[in-house]
């Protein structure tokens, strides 16, 4: 890289395991702060269990609400981890150093969110039980007469996030070796003992490492077309769906899979502001970081922009009764077309503009805006797919019916967000969140050369 | 004669590199010594001898057995439950199809992940000879020598810029 200076691996170590082997004042207050938001979140799950589905917004028609819209926008951002990671590793970008892990673990914690969703949606969420027969091995319950139905769409979508979250884990847990083996000798006592045997008596001999490094870029190239396939599969849950016929859209899949990728990557990029905040990772989190994913970001939105004009050009061009109520609602009818032009607004006219500046790029108070903006856009937009069409005027009139969260619902998803959060601070205060080997590697293959009187860096420009 | 660690610490890799460029000069072989370090260097950075493993064939095997597994469980749970929908096929390909890859998909995964943790040689009960100085920066070479060798290895790290030798106690 271009920017930052030369760091030791006594500093390297020092920094980055600052936030594990010192307490910051804050942490317990945010713990409590968050713990309590979560909590809150819990209790108004439980009350919705003990009263019913009833203490919700949802009624014939709407039955898909706040907690759909949530499920897919955690799944959503959950696409970062393997954006960043996978691809970013795949193609030898140096910039991606400081930012996998954060994304791997972003991956990891938004995916058990959003798997929540589904469990409070049911209202009787002790049914899982019936359900986890998509993970392999463990026997169908067949005694009771209960058969998943492989045909529906509602069945591939655990199979595919279950394969994704158990990867997302094991990937983040093999890439974890090397730096436990770090914790393990500057700790003693218990933690000690924990780290050391989480190592496995790792060493750092070439073998290892040769063997971490192909790790990386296999797991990468095995996790990418699950990846791919998880969005595209929860896009199905829509596209697929017999009854609603306004969300038969056979671009969803790629429409979804490129919007997780921008919200995903824009949440990616916040989270890395906010740990260079609280952590000081000044040398580490540099706003050349910063600035390559805003110009990353800037291809993403627009191919995402592409997507979302397509949808609604086939949407019209079809001419379909459904289809046409559905945008009828969403251009025309407020409070939906105001909510429209918010989120498109949100999720591709302004941030766009404002990653187009490089000066812009490089102002992290400008890019966390950008960045909350595109999440707000994208819950927007999920939001705007599931509700309006199943909110357009039915069949029957004793079934026309509009959609309003309730305070149980909007506690809920709040709490989710608190949730991500505190596993995130929690995550952060017992392993570290910036991969310590990936930014020694950096700083050995970091050489200069002389070129006449000047001494500069033998690497490419990536900025 | 029972064989002994020996772990020569450096600060600088090109001294780590002379060092073994010292101990094949002395006729040690390179299945005796080893380099620790607290990052990847680059292949063949120290010299050492050129590691071969099996991993690809580990995410390979999986997928058969993931391929198989999901194959067996769509077809047999359409089989067990032949309900005839919109007037398709009791055994539909597209859904299977969806369901078999993910299952070919994690099997995959969690083989290739036996594989690197096996090919890795780990996990190792025993660490054998060790200094936390490596994960400070400082670059290991441990070599397992006959017990009469150990004087010999000993100036040879220590000649090459070794800044400390340690033994097991």
């Amino acid at each position: 890289m271009q920017e930052g200076r030369v760091l030791p691996a006594s500093v390297v170590n020092r920094d980055l395991l600052s936030s594990i082997l010192t307490s910051p004042r804050w942490f317990w207050f945010a713990l409590l702060v968050l713990g309590l938001i979560v909590l809150g979140g819990f209790s108004a799950a439980g009350l919705m269990v003990n009263k019913g589905l009833g203490v919700t917004g949802l009624n014939r028609p709407v039955m898909w609400g706040f907690f759909i819209v949530n499920f897919v926008f955690w799944i959503g951002i959950s696409h970062a981890g393997v954006m960043l990671s996978a691809i970013l590793r795949l193609s030898k970008a140096e910039w991606r150093r400081p930012a996998t892990r954060a994304a791997e673990v972003l991956t990891v914690f938004s995916l058990m969110t959003a798997m929540l969703m589904p469990l409070i949606h049911t209202g009787r969420p002790w049914r899982l039980v019936y359900w986890i027969y998509t993970i392999p091995f463990i026997p169908y319950d067949f005694a009771r007469g209960i058969w998943p139905n492989i045909r529906s769409p509602l069945v591939w979508d655990p199979s595919a996030v279950y394969t994704y979250l158990t990867s997302s884990i094991l990937f983040v847990l093999v890439a974890l070796i090397p730096d436990m083996a770090v914790l393990r000798d500057r700790t003693t006592g218990i933690p000690h003992k924990i780290y050391a045997a989480m190592s496995m008596g790792w060493q750092g001999n070439p073998r290892q490492w040769k063997l971490q490094i192909i790790a990386g870029v296999l797991l990468s190239a095995l996790i990418l077309p699950v990846f791919v396939s998880v969005h595209s599969i929860v896009s199905w849950d829509f596209g697929m769906a017999v009854a609603v016929k306004s969300w038969h859209s056979t671009i969803f899949a790629p429409y979804f899979v490129v919007g997780a990728v921008h919200s995903g990557v824009s949440a990616v990029a916040f989270v890395m502001i906010i740990l260079r905040w609280i952590y000081g990772w000044q040398d580490y989190i540099r706003h050349e970081h910063i600035d390559a994913l805003g110009r990353l970001l800037i291809v993403v939105a627009t191919g995402w922009f592409y997507f979302f004009v397509m949808e609604v050009i086939f949407g019209f061009y079809g001419r379909e009764a459904d289809e046409i109520a559905v945008r009828e609602l969403q251009f025309t009818k407020p409070p939906w077309n105001l909510w429209f032009m918010f989120f498109t607004g949100l999720t591709y006219f302004l941030p766009v503009a404002m990653w187009l500046a490089s000066s812009w790029r490089r102002n992290l108070w400008l890019m966390s805006i950008a960045c909350i903006s595109v999440n707000i856009g994208m819950w927007l937009e999920r939001f705007l797919i599931i509700v309006p069409g199943l909110a357009q005027k039915q069949l029957f009139t004793f079934s026309w019916y509009t959609y309003a969260p309730s305070a149980v619902e909007i506690t809920i998803i709040g709490a989710t967000f608190a949730l991500v959060a505190m596993l995130m601070i929690l995550f952060a205060r017992v392993l570290p969140l910036i991969p310590l080997y990936d930014i020694k590697e950096g700083e050995i293959l970091k050489t200069e050369i002389r070129i006449g009187r000047r001494i500069v860096p033998a690497t490419f420009r990536e900025d | 004669m029972a064989r002994r660690p020996i772990l020569g610490l450096f600060e600088d890799a090109d001294y780590a590199a002379e060092a073994g460029d010292a101990l094949k000069a002395a006729d040690i072989s390179e299945e005796d010594y080893d380099f620790l370090t607290d990052a990847p260097y680059p292949e063949g950075a120290f010299g050492e001898r050129e590691e071969r493993h099996r991993l690809y064939v580990f995410p390979l095997v999986g997928a058969l057995i993931g391929l198989t597994i999901g194959i067996l469980m769509t077809s047999m749970t359409q089989m067990a439950y032949p309900m005839v929908q919109g007037g398709k096929p009791i055994m539909g390909l597209p859904p299977m199809a969806v369901v078999t890859y993910e299952s070919t998909m994690l099997t995959a995964i969690v083989f290739t992940i036996i594989g690197i943790v096996f090919e890795s040689r780990l996990p190792k009960t025993k660490k054998g000879l060790y200094d936390t100085r490596i994960t400070e920066g400082y670059i290991g070479v441990l070599v397992n020598v006959e017990e009469d060798q150990l004087s010999r290895v000993n100036s040879i790290l220590t000649q090459a810029g070794a800044i400390d030798v340690v033994r097991e106690s």
